[in-house]
């Protein structure tokens, strides 16, 4: 009987009507937020609130449009994306080269981990002193923030695609009797390439957070620096939309390596490789290796 | 019998101290400027006077509250809607995607926001770590009811049991571990958005004592503040690593 319900419950959530609820949910969802967000920066205009500091939607959209027409928006976008570029691939190949590493050998795996757990578990702001100290206040010290954001999801994700590849592969490769780089060239690299997309896709996310709160806190240059400006200079609509400005530029970058990511995934024997299957059950279904 | 120096914690620990020792030399010879990276023995020395000047201990105590406020306002928001979302199918699909962009979006940015509404205050930190920790909090809560065992709510059902006695005879015990993951996340980023914050505006416990301090242009104090707040996060990670590891079953 409660398995006869079961199947109905199932049948129902298949159908168009059921996409309609979902669907009309998400529009009166975002209707009730656009009025609540109104009525606050009403209550604001009449002086119940202080005033602008919820400006009106309207207000945030012109100032959405006025920074995607003005040169120093495209600037400091500029500079971010290079920080954020620069970082992310050395931060990444420093990140893969220790986690093969890690991955091919027990020793260092138990040497290096808790180390790596313990500073990979660490807000990595807090290392931002040490950086402008090494690097100074300029551009360098940002890309050294970025690629330290970025090598800990990607060295977590690449030692443990490593240490999770199919033993069957490494025992074929051993059969051949391939040598060290023949392993790394034939078995491990092709089998490596999803956990790696995975680290890198959340390392990706991480960088950008990274170089934007450095900019935040020094610099003279980019959507971080430019975000800081308007709070200090209390433009509270252009803050709100570098705000709008930054979210949706990291979500595109997220939906871009996702992408990438299940292209791989279509391209990939199932039996490659266990990573990404016992990673994303490891950190219970949200994707993640380290915080951040 | 495993001999010692193939024990990947002592080999750990040798190569730790090898490079401190390393670091030691350079720094004691010129190579490396002490006012860049400080003698380790210089940065052991600093923590009694970076305790006395600052109160570390203190501090942390103050990290420790705005991290357990933030947290509980997030369990005590989060679990009842992740419920919600399990209870009501269509809101749960609807705000699915939603959810997870959020826990994906860089919430540590919207600080000047908070700082605009609440000015340079507590209730800044606690709304800074509340975001991203009830997140998490919500996503699993959902998941866990999701995944509890259709032959368990058979067998309730079976007994007649009321629904209440269904959410906490069966439906909570068998979720708990899958919640426990998403509390520990949502703890582990409360901690790290908490102590960033603290930083990014000089206000609150350990974070605003490194910048403090290397404001002061005190290089080993900055460094030992830093490690100070490394070891809190070891704490933060193995105390619910443990917790996790005891809860979940075998």
């Amino acid at each position: 009987m409660a398995q006869t319900g079961v199947i109905q419950d199932k049948l129902a959530l298949s159908g168009a009507p059921f996409e309609h609820s979902v669907n009309r949910i998400r529009v009166v969802t975002i209707v009730a937020l656009i009025a609540a967000w109104e009525v606050v920066a009403s209550l604001g205009t009449v002086g119940v609130l202080y005033d602008d500091v919820v400006p009106h939607i309207w207000y945030i959209f012109i100032a959405v449009f006025e920074e995607l027409i003005s040169a120093g928006f495209y600037q400091d976008l500029g500079i971010t994306f290079a920080e954020h570029i620069v970082g992310f691939i050395v931060g990444s190949i420093l990140a893969v080269f220790v986690g093969i590493w890690m991955g091919t050998s027990t020793l260092v795996r138990g040497a290096l981990e808790p180390y790596l757990n313990a500073i990979g578990s660490t807000p990595k702001i807090i290392f931002l002193p040490i950086l402008f100290l090494m690097f100074g206040t300029g551009i360098e010290s940002k890309m050294a923030k970025g690629a330290l954001s970025a090598f800990f999801p990607v060295v977590f994700t690449t030692a443990l695609g490593m240490a999770l590849i199919n033993p069957v592969l490494i025992r074929v490769g051993r059969t051949f009797n391939l040598n060290k780089w023949q392993m790394i060239a034939k078995i491990y690299m092709p089998a490596m390439v999803n956990p790696v997309i995975t680290g890198l896709r959340l390392g990706m996310a991480i960088t950008v957070i990274g170089v934007l709160v450095a900019e935040l806190k020094f610099s003279d240059g980019g959507l971080g620096y430019r975000l800081g400006i308007y709070y200090e200079q209390f433009r509270i609509a252009p803050m709100y939309a570098i705000i709008v400005l930054i979210f949706a530029i990291a979500a595109a970058a997220n939906v871009g390596m996702t992408r990438l990511q299940d292209r791989v995934n279509r391209h990939m024997a199932p039996s490659a490789s266990k990573g990404k299957n016992r990673q994303a059950s490891a950190s219970g279904g949200l994707g993640v290796v380290a915080n951040n | 019998m495993t001999k010692i120096y193939k024990m990947p914690v002592v080999v750990g620990l040798f190569g730790f101290l090898v490079c401190a020792m390393l670091l030691e030399l350079a720094v004691g010879y010129g190579y490396v400027m002490h006012l860049v990276v400080p003698r380790p023995s210089d940065t052991i020395i600093a923590f009694p006077e970076v305790q006395a000047d600052m109160d570390l201990i203190g501090n942390f105590f103050v990290t420790l509250g705005m991290t357990a406020a933030a947290t509980a306002l997030a369990l005590l928001i989060g679990i009842p809607f992740g419920y919600f979302l399990y209870r009501n199918t269509r809101y749960g699909i609807a705000y699915e995607g939603w959810l997870a962009a959020a826990f994906a979006a860089p919430t540590v940015l919207l600080y000047p926001l908070f700082l605009v509404i609440f000015g340079r205050s507590h209730a800044t930190l606690i709304a800074m770590g509340f975001i991203p920790g009830a997140i998490p909090i919500i996503i699993q809560t959902r998941q866990g009811l999701l995944g509890v065992s259709q032959t368990l709510q058979n067998v309730g059902r079976s007994f007649n049991v009321s629904e209440r006695d269904m959410f906490w005879k069966i439906l909570l015990p068998s979720a708990v571990p899958t919640i426990f993951t998403g509390i520990r996340i949502g703890v582990m980023y409360t901690l790290v958005n908490i102590v960033a914050i603290e930083y990014l505006i000089d206000f609150g416990g350990l974070g605003r004592i490194v910048s403090e301090m290397y404001f002061r242009f005190d290089t080993p104090g900055t460094y030992a503040s830093i490690i100070a707040v490394i070891f809190v996060s070891v704490l933060f990670y193995w105390g619910f690593g443990r917790v996790e590891k005891w809860l979940r079953p075998v």
